[in-house]
This record gives structure tokens, C-alpha cells and sequence, in this order.
């Protein structure tokens, strides 16, 4: 166990991974960097953010790919060359170019399996930067990770920690399904334990980052740190908060969240995506459903605006979930009506 | 030029096929036993054959929504393709994929596919693959001149141009995407000088001529297995019927199919030149087309009388594990 950041242990288990497994491939923008450009061809950048720095020089050009900017031709790629043997991972830089790609997400990858008769498998991962808190704007900073939730035949994962980050990508690789790895860009300079050598963490089981009592949240990607934060905050006002950050979208932990709810009646959803049709009314539907007499109060969900990002800064933080307005929504389930009928 | 006589008779034998499944299937549409959209391939049965007949079954294609033709081309069972537009069990899709999506990997038939373009960026894929295991295997992806205008393609291009991927661009230029003519809806209308700007060869070619196509894509797939990289081959045929069976084709003059089955018949093509030129004896062919005929209506009469699958099917294949 070793203090590493979120971005190294990304880069740690592609790295485990590439020298465990010979068709693990990589695919990408910059993946390399630097070819074509005035200085030779010199590996000059490793990735946009430098996960894969120093990869082609270990595993060759052949497995550690510069593409164009072409987000449908290197899912395109990366699907076509899962189908026929090999396990790529391929980078789609930020998330909010699935927009130029979706067709290869939605109606391909997706559906191959169960198009195909289940004689197919589709060992390939997308990784991609959700999230805001940078400024970078409307086509910078979505969270998109519902919206490819609710495809039939992906699998999404969202890890919260450097461990997270590690375990998830390497189970996500050796997965025979489509998966979508949703990396939290403001989560990169984030450090924390990560175990040493193979690592696995498994999909669809919650992490229950904080046990508690009185009120349960459901917190996906960052919002677990800060939910983590709000916890901590009101345990010294003898309020206890368990959070529950379920890693996966798809598969869903929805017995972990059940049974937290069932043991608090009280639930709070923090989301970063948007407040219509996303995974904070999806949770807040499960619990209505499947929970209903446990629930002590009605649940609050805790997401942005339904508006796109704005670059402004001070903008942005308003538009962000906030430990402030995490911690107000506990409150109100603790202060409710329902609460008091109870 | 000579051809060896094994490979005409199945060139053949694969043209008639396709002919004889597709007027079949025309006529089983129109008679309601057929569930979905079909497209049919009539008029370009050389140019699925005369490109599949340079590959093996580790080679890869990636097809189109008017896929039929290439699965027989590409060697996939008659039957389980039947069984497949039927819907049933025992399909080469266990029958959830339908016309549309038949695949069948152990021949290298990376699947038909419904949406256009979208096959392309796939077969590109498998291209990759042959590249980083380091076979000399090749993948093929057939692109109507209505998925040409697709970005996709122009992305595959240029990838397997940047990688010198083992790739063919096999262009089916049939004159019409959808309802639309390639006069009104191709931007420079030269399909093949676009490809041949992302820097490979690129050539045209009389699709209704199965030699013209098997030659064109023989040089374009020793290209590709000597390393060299992708290439590219337009090949003119004529789409007989409707964009989708049931078409009412409002948009073309009625007797333009009479006039394209006497005048441009790619089996009549072949037939003329192979039994004059390569020793082909008409006999043969007539045999061929009595099997053919037989193996049809066998294969249809199984695929309608074949249980469906299961209800608990629906659920199945979703993932591998979840």
C-alpha cells in the first residue's frame, strides 16, 4: 500500500494491465504525443494529462496508438478490434465528445452481444473525463455518465478514489463487456492508499465510504468526497450520516442502497449530472419503490441546475453541488413533514 | 487472364445464391411472412462475390443494411441466415439480430448493420487487429454511395491511412441512397477520387462485371496483405428493387428494372464470358442452378416451420456477466 494520486493510479493499473495481457491495446489522441510535429518522433506527451506517459516506449507503437482527432473512428476501431480478439482501451478525451461518437457507443458496442446471439464478446473500455470545476465550459464539463446508464449492454463506472480508480479500471479491462470509465477530472491531484500489484475492484458493489445512522446519501464521483466532508461536519453535531458511493452506474448496488435507506428512512442523493432523468432521480425512484415504508421523509436529490455549464467561474461553483447544499438537504430530511408525521 | 475453374463455379455458385434467396425473400415479403425491413441485392451480386472470393474466413468485412449478399458471399450458411431473417431459433444471431444484423464471426462477417456508416470505423478495427498480432490478414468494409457522405468514412480513411491499416474501401455505387440519386446527393460525384485523396489507390470498376470487381479488389487485397495499407475500389452496379422491399419507388422510372435485368445482369455477365472464355460448360451451371433452387425452398420451409425462441431469450445476451 503506497500513497498515489488518482491519475497515477489510473496510469498504474493500464500499465499492470498492458504487461499482464499482450492484447490489451491503447488508442487515442496523444495517447503517444508529438508525432508529426518539428522535433522528430519523440513520445512528447503521454496523454492529455499524462497517464501514458513513457507507454510506448515500453510496449511499442503497435500497442500504444496516436490517432487523429476521431473520436467515431477510434471507438469505431476500438469496437471492431474487440470483436476480432483484442481488449482495447481507448480514450475519448473529454465526455462530452461522445457527442461526435455515440453511434459506436449506443449502437454498436452496446448491442453487438445481444444482436449477435451472445456469440460475441466485447472487451473494450472507453475512458473519458467527466465533471466540472475547471472553467473549461459548456463542452468541457459534463457529466454525462446517466445518459450511458440507461444503454442496455454498457457498463459505466465512476470511481471516487485513487484505489477506486485502480481496482475498477483493471476489472473494467478484463471485463468481456463494453465499459465506460468515467475518470473525475478535478479528482486527478487526489491522493489516497492504493494497493500495490493487481488490484480488483468488482462492479456493482457500494463502497459505504462513511456508516452512519440518521440519514443515508448516495454520492457518485466527487460528490463522495464531499459528501464524505458533510458526514464528518455534522458527526460532531451527533448527526449520522452513512454515504454510499455505489462505483458503478451499471450495474447498479441497489441492495446496499436499499438497506442503508431501510435502516435510516432518510435519503439524500448528490449527483453532478443533471436533475432530469439522471441517477439522483434514479435512486430516489428505487427508494419510492422498492423502500417506501422505511422512509421517514421525503428524499432530496442535490444536483446542478437543468443548464449547461458556464465557463464563469464563480458561475460554475454556484452551478456545482456544494457541501453547503449537501448538508442543507440532510437537514431538510431530518426537518421534513414527513419527518414530523412520523 | 485465367481463372481457376473450382473458384468460377463457386463465384457462381454464390451469385446464384444470392439471387435465388433474394427474389425469394421479394416474394415472401410481399406475402407478410417476413418480419422487419429487408433490402435486397439483386443487380449486385458481383460486386459482394467478386470481392469476397479474394478473401478468407479470417479476413474480415463489415457490411451494410443491404447485408444479405455479402453474408453468402462471404461464405456464411444459408440456413442459419434464413432462420436469422426468420427470427427463430438457431439463427446465426440465435434470431434477436434479424435481416439487418447477421453476423457471423467465425467467417469473418463482422455484421450487417442498420445504421449507415456505421460499419465502416468498425472494420477499421479489425484491420488494427490484424496489424498489432502481425497476420497478413486484411478487413473489407462495403460502403453504399449513400454512406460515403457519412463523416465515418471519411474518419476510417484517414485512420487507416495515418496507421497503413490492411484496410479495402469497397465502395457499392448503386445510384440511389434510399430514395435519393447519386446525381442530386453526391457532392463532386466521384466517389472513388475521395478516397484516393486520403493517399491510397483507389480504382472504378464495372460492379455488374464479376471479373472486373474480382480482379480490382485482388490487386487491392494483395496491396493490403503486403503491408502497403488501405485502398479503395468503386464498383458500379444497379440496385434492382426498392431502397427496402415494399418501396413503391416512385422516384424511378417503372421500366428501369425491366431495362437493368435484361441489360445488366451480373450472373447473365458472367455466364456469357465464362463459358465462352474459361472453359465453363453451361451444363455446370444449369446444375448449380437446380441445387441452388432445391437448397432455397429447403432452407426456407425450415426456417418457417423452426420454433421461435424463447420467451426468457429476451433477456439473455444482454451482458456477459452482470
Amino acid at each position: 500500500m503506497a500513497v498515489k494520486t488518482y491519475r497515477e493510479a489510473i496510469t498504474e493499473a493500464l500499465q499492470i494491465e498492458m504487461r499482464r495481457d499482450p492484447r490489451v491495446i491503447i488508442l487515442g489522441e496523444d495517447v503517444v504525443g508529438g508525432l508529426g510535429g518539428t522535433n522528430g518522433e519523440v513520445e512528447a506527451a503521454g496523454g492529455t494529462f499524462g497517464v501514458t506517459a513513457g507507454f510506448a516506449a515500453e510496449f511499442g507503437r503497435r500497442r500504444v496508438i496516436d490517432t487523429p482527432i476521431t473520436e467515431s473512428a477510434i471507438v469505431g476501431a476500438a469496437n471492431g478490434a474487440a470483436l476480432t480478439g483484442l481488449r482495447p482501451v481507448a480514450e475519448v478525451m473529454f465526455m462530452d465528445f461522445i457527442g461526435v461518437c455515440l453511434d459506436q457507443m449506443l449502437n454498436q458496442m452496446a448491442k453487438f452481444r445481444y444482436m449477435f446471439g451472445g456469440k460475441c464478446d466485447v472487451p473494450v473500455v472507453i475512458r473519458t473525463l467527466m465533471g466540472a470545476g475547471f472553467g473549461a465550459g459548456p463542452q468541457h464539463s459534463q457529466s454525462l455518465h446517466a445518459l450511458l446508464t440507461a444503454i442496455p449492454g454498457l457498463k459505466v463506472a465512476l470511481p471516487s478514489s485513487p484505489a477506486d480508480a485502480k481496482g475498477l479500471l483493471a476489472t473494467a479491462i478484463r471485463d468481456n463487456d463494453p465499459v465506460i470509465f468515467c475518470e473525475h477530472k478535478v479528482l486527478y491531484g487526489e491522493s489516497g492508499e492504493v494497493p500495490d500489484g493487481e488490484y480488483l475492484v468488482p462492479f456493482g458493489e457500494a463502497n459505504v465510504t462513511r456508516r452512519g445512522n440518521h440519514v443515508t446519501i448516495v454520492a457518485f464521483s466527487r460528490m463522495v468526497l464531499l459528501a464524505n466532508a458533510v458526514a464528518d461536519r455534522l458527526a460532531k453535531e451527533g448527526i449520522s450520516v452513512e454515504v454510499i458511493d455505489p462505483r458503478t452506474t451499471s450495474p447498479l448496488d441497489r441492495d446496499s442502497i436499499l438497506e442503508s435507506v431501510e435502516k435510516t428512512g432518510r435519503l439524500v442523493v448528490v449527483d453532478e449530472g443533471d436533475p432530469y432523468c439522471g441517477m439522483a432521480s434514479e435512486i430516489v425512484s428505487l427508494a419510492a419503490t422498492e423502500a417506501l415504508d422505511a422512509l421517514k421523509a421525503a428524499p432530496v436529490k442535490v444536483t446542478p441546475p437543468h443548464t449547461p455549464v458556464p465557463a464563469t467561474p464563480h458561475l460554475e461553483q454556484e452551478w456545482l453541488p456544494s457541501p453547503d447544499k449537501i448538508e442543507k438537504a440532510v437537514r431538510a430530511t431530518l426537518d421534513s413533514k414527513l419527518a414530523r408525521a412520523g | 487472364m485465367s481463372y481457376d475453374p473450382v473458384m468460377l463455379l463457386e463465384a457462381y455458385r454464390r451469385m446464384r445464391a444470392i439471387r435465388e434467396f433474394e427474389e425469394r425473400m421479394r416474394r415472401e415479403v410481399q406475402m407478410g411472412t417476413v418480419p422487419g425491413f429487408v433490402h435486397l441485392y439483386c443487380g449486385q451480386e458481383a460486386v459482394g462475390v467478386g470481392a469476397c472470393m479474394n478473401l478468407r474466413d479470417t479476413d474480415y468485412i463489415g457490411s451494410t443494411h443491404r447485408g444479405h449478399g455479402h453474408c453468402i458471399s462471404k461464405g456464411c450458411d444459408i440456413g442459419g441466415m434464413l432462420l436469422e431473417i426468420y427470427c427463430k431459433q438457431g439463427g446465426l444471431c440465435n434470431g434477436k439480430g434479424g435481416s439487418m444484423h447477421i453476423a457471423d464471426l467465425r467467417k469473418g462477417m463482422l455484421g450487417a448493420n442498420a445504421i449507415v456508416g456505421g460499419a465502416p470505423p468498425i472494420a477499421v478495427g479489425a484491420a488494427l487487429t490484424h496489424r498489432t498480432l502481425g497476420t497478413d490478414g486484411v478487413a473489407m468494409a462495403f460502403i453504399g454511395d449513400g454512406a460515403s457522405n457519412q463523416g465515418t468514412v471519411a474518419e476510417a480513411l484517414n485512420f487507416s491511412a495515418v496507421l497503413k491499416l490492411p484496410m479495402i474501401f469497397l465502395y457499392e455505387n448503386n445510384g440511389y441512397a434510399e430514395f435519393t440519386g447519386a446525381g442530386y446527393h453526391l457532392g463532386g460525384a466521384d466517389i472513388a477520387k475521395r478516397a484516393a485523396s486520403f493517399g491510397m489507390p483507389a480504382e472504378k470498376v464495372d460492379g455488374v462485371d464479376f471479373f472486373a470487381v474480382y480482379d480490382a479488389v485482388g490487386r487491392a487485397v494483395a496491396h493490403a496483405r503486403a503491408g502497403k495499407g488501405p485502398y479503395a475500389v468503386e464498383a458500379f452496379a444497379y440496385r434492382w428493387y426498392g431502397h427496402f422491399e415494399g418501396d413503391m419507388q416512385k422516384y424511378r422510372d417503372p421500366k428501369e428494372v425491366d431495362r437493368l435485368r435484361a441489360a445488366q445482369c451480373p450472373l447473365a455477365r458472367f455466364e456469357s464470358r465464362a463459358t465462352a472464355e474459361f472453359d465453363i460448360d453451361v451444363s455446370e451451371l444449369r446444375e448449380i442452378d437446380e441445387e441452388i433452387q432445391e437448397l432455397i425452398e429447403e432452407k426456407v420451409a425450415a426456417a418457417k416451420a423452426a420454433p421461435k425462441p424463447p420467451r426468457e431469450a429476451l433477456y439473455t445476451d444482454v451482458y456477459g456477466s452482470y
